[in-house]
């Protein structure tokens, strides 16, 4: 009832094009801005800033990078993980290296070598397709494995191998605080996300749905293959490495390459498929659940005064954890954004179906 | 002299000359050689096997000619591929359809202005300004077509949940998009009833008067290619055996045994 659009009417293309059309989602998405803005800064306590609310945030913002390639482009990549470790360690060498860099700069620095990288690792993508390409990017998880443990300069002669992320400011501030961490984050997330958004409703993100649906139709009517595969890779890689240089300096503070193994990259690539290949704003219930659930499972006996062992408690966790992503997966294939969708869909008739 | 009254045709547009294609032993094409004038419809017909698909997939560089030359707007050309057809100005459908199937009508139609979009990644990324506007000014023309299709209802329907009737439709759109010069028709009206039919030859005919597109279709159903063709070329086994006007070709023996068979 209250989520209709009639008497809503697009006078413009570029009405029609918006990405929120409707001016219900509009308000929505009004609503959580300001929520994520200023309501939860004021309210969050430390624990919720840096064991939540962080680690989702760069989380979505590394899906949304793989959602681009794989969702979009039709790419299968396993590795994002080694993706963001580029971005974590081309950050933390210009940044030590040059201290006197804007720390966006360095970010943008980051997430232009991991780009670099993606393409070079993009390109067996021309010649093989779908398993066979999961298993050829692969090869750049565990060379980046194996490049940032071995190869001493990467992480400036450190003897035990682990960095620090030197002290961050911005035009001024130290930001050291869990809140000003979660605004840096939050804001470039906001910003990375909305760009993604238009990459996929234009030109660009045409050629690369093309390629992903048919290639050989795509090629037909002028799509480079070449230039769209390379370009979905060098983008996807790009977000890989600012989240990566985000999860080192503002969430990790110390590494080592361990924090960026290949069980960063399933982990991402199980975000993407859960809440919906081909949705920017899937990327984000995706890392939702995947963070937030097995958290919330932890928590619920303690809250609810169960008394059981804290080893069951995790063993629980992992039972129904899986449970639960056998039932989304099964109850929609296409991950929790469909699922969104289809609601929005019925809601738009409720109460009166007919 | 023209079925649809108003177009004039004029010189040669695409000549093939002397082409031939073999994969390993089997010969598709072997000296095939006729040309397409401006804005014609010039049909290309044969039995099952006998290299049409063959030929427009030569003509649109997916298939590189061992011998022979492709002459389109008085260049020869030899290897190219599908990317600079397309840039030249050829657009073709499929005779099984390709379209983009998670992709709505609109996106489909949308695609086949990509190569006309200029806009890079950073000013997509933006999608301010100068993307912007660019974007406005390609949705309009998509909107023409989807007028000029009469699809305007489907407009947002992803096209794999459409009738094969109306995918075949969104098929052209796409093509049509892209403003052609030469369009490619593979079979555009296989599989479909007699109203949908009816529907296509008008939007094919309509397409070559109002845009003045020349067209080169391959079809089976006789009664639509002797009525909206100028020019039939004829295929039998990858050789050509007959070219010229719907009547010559209806009253042409070799035709009549390439179709009906003769005993030997």
């Amino acid at each position: 009832m209250l989520y209709r659009e009639a008497g809503q009417f697009k006078t413009s293309y570029g009405d029609d094009q918006a990405i929120f059309p409707i001016r219900q989602d509009r308000i929505g998405v009004a609503i959580i801005l300001l929520a994520a803005y200023l309501a939860i800064p004021l309210t969050a306590s430390p624990y919720l800033f840096t064991s939540i609310l962080i680690p989702f945030l760069i989380y979505a913002l590394a899906a949304i990078g793989l959602n681009l390639l794989t969702g979009y482009c039709g790419q299968v990549s396993l590795g994002t993980g080694g993706f963001m470790a580029v971005g974590a360690y081309a950050a933390y060498n210009f940044a030590i290296r040059m201290p006197e860099l804007n720390l966006l700069v360095v970010f943008l620095l980051a997430g232009g070598c991991a780009a670099l990288v993606g393409v070079v690792f993009g390109i067996p993508s021309l010649r093989i397709k779908g398993f066979y390409l999961a298993v050829a990017t692969l090869a750049a998880q565990f060379f980046m494995d194996w490049m940032f443990s071995r190869i001493k300069w990467f992480t400036n002669y450190t003897p035990s191998g682990s960095v620090n992320a030197p002290p961050l400011s911005l035009f001024g501030f130290a930001i050291d605080t869990p809140a000003e961490r979660y605004y840096l984050i939050l804001a470039i997330v906001t910003v990375m996300a909305l760009a993604a958004k238009n990459l996929v409703r234009g030109r660009v993100g045409r050629s690369w749905m093309a390629i992903r649906d048919m290639d050989i139709a795509a090629e037909i009517i002028g799509i480079r293959p070449l230039r769209a595969k390379l370009s979905a890779f060098a983008v996807s890689s790009f977000y890989a490495g600012i989240a990566g240089a985000l999860w080192a300096f503002l969430h990790l503070g110390s590494w080592e390459p361990l924090a960026f193994d290949i069980n960063r990259s399933f982990t991402l690539l199980f975000m993407v498929i859960i809440g919906g290949l081909g949705s920017i704003l899937g990327c984000f219930f995706g890392a939702a659940f995947i963070l937030i659930v097995p958290l919330a499972l932890n928590q619920i006996p303690t809250a609810l005064g169960i008394p059981i062992s804290t080893a069951m408690i995790s063993h629980l966790e992992f039972m129904i954890f899986g449970a639960l992503i056998v039932f989304f997966l099964i109850v929609e294939p296409h991950g929790l954004a469909r699922l969104w969708a289809l609601g929005k869909e019925k809601l738009r008739l409720w109460p009166f179906p007919h | 002299m023209t079925a649809t009254g108003g177009r004039r045709i004029g010189d040669v547009l695409l000549k093939v000359e002397d082409i031939s294609l073999s994969f390993g032993g089997v010969r598709a094409l072997s000296g095939v050689s006729f040309d397409i004038r401006k804005h014609e419809i010039r049909a290309i017909i044969g039995p099952n096997g006998a290299g049409k698909s063959s030929m427009l997939n030569v003509i649109n560089g997916f298939y590189h000619p061992q011998k022979g030359k492709i002459i389109f707007k008085d260049i020869a050309r030899t290897d190219i591929g599908p990317y600079d057809a397309a840039s030249r100005g050829i657009a073709r459908t499929f005779q099984n359809i390709a379209l983009f199937r998670g992709m709505s009508t609109l996106d489909n139609i949308m695609t086949g202005r990509l190569l006309k979009m200029k806009r890079n990644l950073f000013w997509q990324a933006l999608y301010w300004g100068p993307a912007r506007r660019e974007e406005m000014e390609h949705r309009a023309a998509a909107e023409r077509i989807i007028d000029f299709l009469e699809i305007q209802s489907i407009r947002k329907v992803p096209v794999g949940r459409l009738p094969y009737g109306l995918q075949k439709r969104v098929e052209l759109g796409r093509a049509l998009a892209a403003e052609p010069e030469l369009l490619l028709l593979d079979e555009p009206m296989a599989g479909m009833n007699v109203e949908e039919k009816e529907d296509m030859c008008r939007f094919i005919l309509d397409v070559n008067d109002e845009f003045g597109t020349t067209i080169a279709l391959i079809e089976h159903d006789m009664g639509v290619v002797m009525d909206i063709s100028d020019r039939v070329v004829v295929l039998d086994y990858g050789k050509k055996i007959a070219d010229g006007t719907p009547d010559e070709v209806r009253g042409n023996q070799a035709v009549i045994d390439a179709y009906l068979g003769v005993q030997h």
